[in-house]
C-alpha cells in the first residue's frame, strides 16, 4: 500500500471517515440454496441500515408536504373530511345508526387507505429508487422497507381520526383488543411481503402498476369496507365476498376487537393462512428476482 | 488487507423490448456477435464474457478500451451492483464507486439531507455525520445552496457536491469512471489534490479512462477490454503501447513524465 503523503494531505483527510469494509461474496447461483442465502443477507443488511430506512421514510413524508402550511397534518385532515362526508351520506343510504356506522367506517377507511397505498407504492418501490440502485451496492429490500415504513407513518397520522371518532361516539373496544398487537405485527409482515412481491413484478413488467391499481379499486367495493356484512347477510351474495376474501380477514382481526367484538378465531385462521401464503410467495419471488432487479430498473 | 476477486464473470443484459422477430434479425445482423440468446431464447447483450482477474492491496488497475467494450459494466459488477449470470465476485473491503455524477443522490432532497443519507448508509454516527456535512459543505463551496433541493442545482454544482461527498469517505477500494476527471477547469485544480490524496490512500484503485497519461501516472496494471472480454492484461506501458497508435503513445508517455 502506498502511504498517504504527510503534511498537507494529512490535514485534508483529517475529517474523513474511514469505514471498515466487510467481505461480500456474490455468486451467480442458480440453486435455491444460494439464492435464499443471498436474499436473507439482503434482508438482514436492511435491518442493520435501519436508521437509513427511518430517515428516508421521514424525508419522503416531509418532502411531500414541503412548503405547505399544515404539513403532514393534511394527511389527518383529508382523512377526517373523507370519513365525515362518506359517514353522514352512507349512514343515510344504508339506514344505519351513525354512532355505530361512523366508528366502523373510520377504521375501515383508514386501514384500507394503508392497503391501497402499500400496493401502489409497492409496485414502484424499485423503479423509483433507480438512481440509488445503479449507483452503489445497497440491499434491495431497503427500498421496500422504506415504502412500508413511509406508509406506516401515514397510517399513524390517520389513527388520530379513529381516536377522535371513538371519543365522540363513546365506542368501547372489547377485551380482545390485546390481539391488536399481534395483528399489527402481522400487517407489517404482510405489507413488507406484498411490497417486495409487487416491487419485483412491477419492475420487470411495467404494466403491473395499473393492473394492480384497478384490482385494488375493485377489491375496495367488494370488500366490506363501506358496508358491513350484516347489512347484506339476508341477500346471500355477501357471504362469498366475506368468507373467501383475504382483505376481509385481515381487516376483521383489527376492526372486530376495536368495535367491541370478541376474538374472531375464523378471521384469525384465514388471516394467518393468507399471510403465510403471501410471505412464502414473496420470499420465493424475491430470492429468484433479487439479482436481476438492478438490470430491470 | 483489501482484495477484489473476479472469477469467470459473465454479465448479460436482457433486451425485453426487442422481442419482435424481424427486429431481432436486424439487430443480429447489425451487431457483430455481441448479441446472443439465453437458454429461454430471449435476446441478450453479452456485456461481459468470462472475465477473470484478482486485485490485492497495492494494485492500481486501469481499464482501457473502446466505447461499449464493457468497462463501465465491469466497474458496476465490481461494485456489486450488477450481479453476474455466471462466475463469482469477492469484495473484501469498503468500496466507493464513483460511477456517475449523481452518485445516487435524491434530487428532490436538499444537499444537506443527501449528505446525511450517505453518512447513514456508511454507518456513521451523529457527530461523524455533522463532521461529514461540514467537510462536504466546505469543500463543495455550496454555502446556503446546501439547504435547497439538489434538483435546483446547476450541473456543475451537482458534480461538485457529488465529488465532495464521494471523496469525503475514505474507501479501501476505489472504483472510478472517467467522468470524475472531466470537471470544469477551476474546480478540477481544487479537486485534483483531494482526488490524488484519496487515490493514494485507497488500498485498491480501479480506474476506467480514455486518458492515457492519467493511466500511466496512476496505474501499475492495465486491462484492455474489447467486446466484453479481456484482450490484454499487464504492465501499463506494454498494454498501452499495443493499444494506442505509436505517436499517441509517445505523446502520453511524455505527458506522464512531465506530470511526474
Amino acid at each position: 500500500m502506498i502511504a498517504p503523503e504527510q503534511g498537507q494531505a494529512a490535514v485534508e483527510v483529517s475529517h474523513t471517515a474511514s469505514v471498515p469494509g466487510r467481505a461480500v461474496t456474490i455468486m451467480a447461483s442458480r440453486g435455491w440454496r444460494g439464492r435464499l442465502t443471498l436474499a436473507a443477507a439482503d434482508l438482514s443488511e436492511t435491518l442493520r441500515l435501519w436508521p437509513l430506512v427511518w430517515t428516508l421514510s421521514m424525508l419522503d413524508i416531509r418532502l411531500r408536504y414541503r412548503g405547505s402550511l399544515l404539513g403532514p397534518f393534511w394527511l389527518t385532515l383529508s382523512t377526517a373530511v373523507m370519513v365525515g362526508a362518506i359517514g353522514f351520506l352512507y349512514s343515510r343510504l344504508f339506514h344505519q345508526n351513525i354512532s355505530a356506522y361512523l366508528p366502523f367506517l373510520s377504521i375501515s377507511l383508514v386501514l384500507w387507505n394503508f392497503i391501497s397505498t402499500v400496493t401502489s407504492d409497492g409496485c414502484l418501490c424499485f423503479t423509483q429508487a433507480e438512481g440509488m440502485i445503479r449507483a452503489m451496492r445497497m440491499p434491495l429490500s431497503l427500498h421496500a422497507a422504506r415504502a412500508v415504513l413511509r406508509n406506516i407513518l401515514v397510517l399513524a397520522h390517520n389513527i388520530v381520526v379513529i381516536a377522535v371518532v371513538f371519543a365522540v361516539f363513546h365506542t368501547q373496544p372489547s377485551l380482545a383488543s390485546f390481539s391488536l398487537l399481534p395483528a399489527a405485527a402481522l400487517w407489517v409482515v404482510d405489507a413488507t411481503a406484498l411490497t417486495l412481491l409487487l416491487g419485483a413484478f412491477g419492475t420487470r413488467f411495467r404494466d403491473i402498476p395499473p393492473i394492480v391499481a384497478s384490482v385494488v379499486q375493485i377489491a375496495f367495493y367488494i370488500t366490506p369496507i363501506m358496508w358491513n356484512p350484516a347489512m347484506l347477510a339476508h341477500r346471500g351474495l355477501s357471504m362469498v365476498l366475506v368468507t373467501w376474501n383475504p382483505f376481509y380477514a385481515l381487516l376483521e382481526i383489527m376492526r372486530g376487537p376495536l368495535l367491541g367484538g370478541p376474538l374472531d378465531a375464523a378471521a384469525w385462521t384465514a388471516a394467518l393462512g393468507y399471510s403465510a401464503a403471501l410471505v412464502l410467495l414473496a420470499g420465493a419471488v424475491f430470492a429468484r428476482t433479487r439479482a436481476r432487479i438492478a438490470y430491470w430498473v | 488487507m483489501a482484495k477484489l476477486l473476479i472469477e469467470n464473470v459473465s454479465v448479460r443484459f436482457p433486451l425485453y423490448h426487442g422481442e419482435s422477430r424481424s427486429l431481432k434479425k436486424t439487430v443480429f445482423a447489425a451487431a457483430s456477435g455481441r448479441l446472443g440468446e439465453d437458454r429461454k431464447h430471449r435476446l441478450v447483450v453479452e456485456a461481459l464474457r468470462d472475465v477473470s482477474f484478482s486485485l490485492h492491496t497495492g494494485d492500481r488497475l486501469g481499464f482501457i478500451g473502446a466505447n461499449g467494450a464493457g468497462k463501465t459494466t465491469l466497474l458496476r459488477s465490481m461494485a456489486g451492483i450488477y450481479e453476474p449470470v455466471c462466475g463469482r465476485i469477492v469484495i473484501d473491503g469498503a468500496v466507493t464507486a464513483l460511477l456517475d455524477a449523481n452518485q445516487g443522490m435524491n434530487l428532490e432532497m436538499t444537499g444537506r439531507e443527501n449528505i446525511r443519507l450517505r453518512g447513514l448508509f456508511t454507518g456513521l454516527n451523529e457527530p461523524q455525520i455533522r463532521q461529514l456535512q461540514a467537510d462536504v459543505a466546505d469543500f463543495a463551496g455550496l454555502d446556503q445552496f446546501l439547504e435547497l433541493p439538489v434538483r435546483t442545482y446547476s450541473s456543475g454544482m451537482i458534480v461538485r457536491l457529488g465529488f465532495a461527498l464521494a471523496t469525503a469517505i475514505k474507501p479501501q477500494i476505489l472504483l472510478m469512471d472517467e467522468w470524475i476527471l472531466a470537471g470544469d477547469a477551476a474546480f478540477m485544480t481544487k479537486a485534483r489534490h483531494r482526488l490524488e490524496t484519496m487515490v493514494r490512500g485507497a488500498e485498491i484503485l480501479v480506474l476506467s479512462s480514455h486518458n492515457a497519461d492519467v493511466i500511466l501516472r496512476w496505474c501499475n496494471r492495465v486491462i484492455w477490454m474489447d467486446g466484453g472480454q479481456i484482450k490484454a492484461d499487464g504492465h501499463p506501458e506494454d498494454v498501452l503501447a499495443a493499444y494506442l497508435p505509436p505517436e499517441q503513445f509517445a505523446h502520453a508517455m511524455a505527458a506522464a513524465q512531465d506530470a511526474a
